[in-house]
């Protein structure tokens, strides 16, 4: 078995990874480029598992289980941010999102959108059908 | 070369050139099942590589779980069928740091291994895996299962509105008895 076989597959699948997160404006297909990341990572290690020697064997592969474990754990929580963005403001474009906090009581800037759920406990249940209102 | 190196080009060829397609496609939902090719390519690699255990969960977490919560993301927030115009920034940076974050790696791997070749352990490991686990590897293993459980209450926080809204009220819990 030739190692380097895996790990250039695993180096190109990082790029690629590296590529879509940042090429991507919509967040799930953001978040699709973080699994190959994640997948490059994986392979790196069961690769070098079968490789090299290390004192503790099978290091490797017990870490990608790990690493498996932790992308399941991301992505829960991941979509559920991206939901919750659709559902304030009816887009999950990346590029759109505002950065700078908004103060207490400053209006929305974004003009005719939901109200945020931050604004009080009588919003929160327009706010999951505010999307199809806003359509 | 001999048959392993083939499988493991041929299946290296695959997932490399569906993730390629799944950060370049113009339809979200195909976007989806191109990662479904690439991890199923990737754990095709494990099986080769004698890692079947970690395979075997790849196939069950990501291709059984990941994806299908991706596609119900993406049904969720109302992905259009068919292609769709505005998924993608004009990117020469991402391309340029993609590009050279995956080529530099792999200059790096080529350089560092040649054209080595290295012996296969013997396949069926998974009792070997569980023993280190439970045995060198079962402090990280308690921690996350308690890093699962609190991404679970995160999510379960974050997608109910309601939790949040009574937490930042000033009135506190008499919010919710509206």
């Amino acid at each position: 078995m030739r190692p380097v076989i895996p790990y250039v597959t695993a180096a190109l699948l990082f790029g690629l990874g590296v590529y879509g997160v940042l090429r991507r404006r919509n967040a799930v297909l953001v978040l699709m480029a973080v699994e190959l990341m994640l997948n490059a990572v994986n392979l790196i290690l069961v690769t070098a598992d079968t490789t090299a020697r290390a004192v503790l064997p099978h290091g490797g592969q017990v870490f990608a289980l790990f690493v498996i474990v932790l992308a399941a754990a991301e992505i829960g929580v991941g979509l559920a941010i991206v939901l919750q963005l659709y559902r304030m403001r009816a887009s999950v474009a990346v590029d759109e999102i505002p950065l700078a906090e908004r103060r207490a009581g400053e209006v929305e800037p974004h003009a005719g959108g939901p109200v945020p759920a931050t604004t009080g406990g009588g919003a929160s249940p327009a706010a999951g059908s505010a999307p199809e209102g806003q359509r | 070369m001999t048959g392993v190196d083939v499988l493991l080009l041929a299946l290296g060829a695959v997932a490399v050139g569906s993730a390629a397609l799944v950060v370049g496609t113009r339809h979200l939902v195909r976007a989806g099942l191109y990662l479904v090719v690439c991890l199923g390519a990737v754990a095709g690699m494990y099986l080769v590589l004698a890692a079947e255990l970690v395979a075997w969960v790849q196939v069950l977490i990501y291709v059984g779980a990941v994806v299908v919560l991706l596609l119900f993301a993406v049904m969720l927030t109302r992905a259009p069928i068919g292609a769709s115009d505005d998924l993608d920034r004009p990117g020469w940076p991402a391309a340029l740091i993609g590009g050279g974050a995956g080529l530099g790696l792999a200059a790096l791997l080529v350089d560092a291994y040649r054209w080595t070749t290295v012996d296969l352990p013997a396949a069926g490991n998974a009792e070997r895996i569980g023993e280190q686990v439970f045995s060198n590897w079962v402090l990280p293993f308690e921690v996350l299962s308690v890093l699962l459980l609190s991404a679970l209450v995160g999510a379960i926080v974050l997608s109910r509105p309601d939790i949040g809204a009574t937490r930042d009220d000033a009135t506190g819990d008499r919010g919710r008895s509206r």
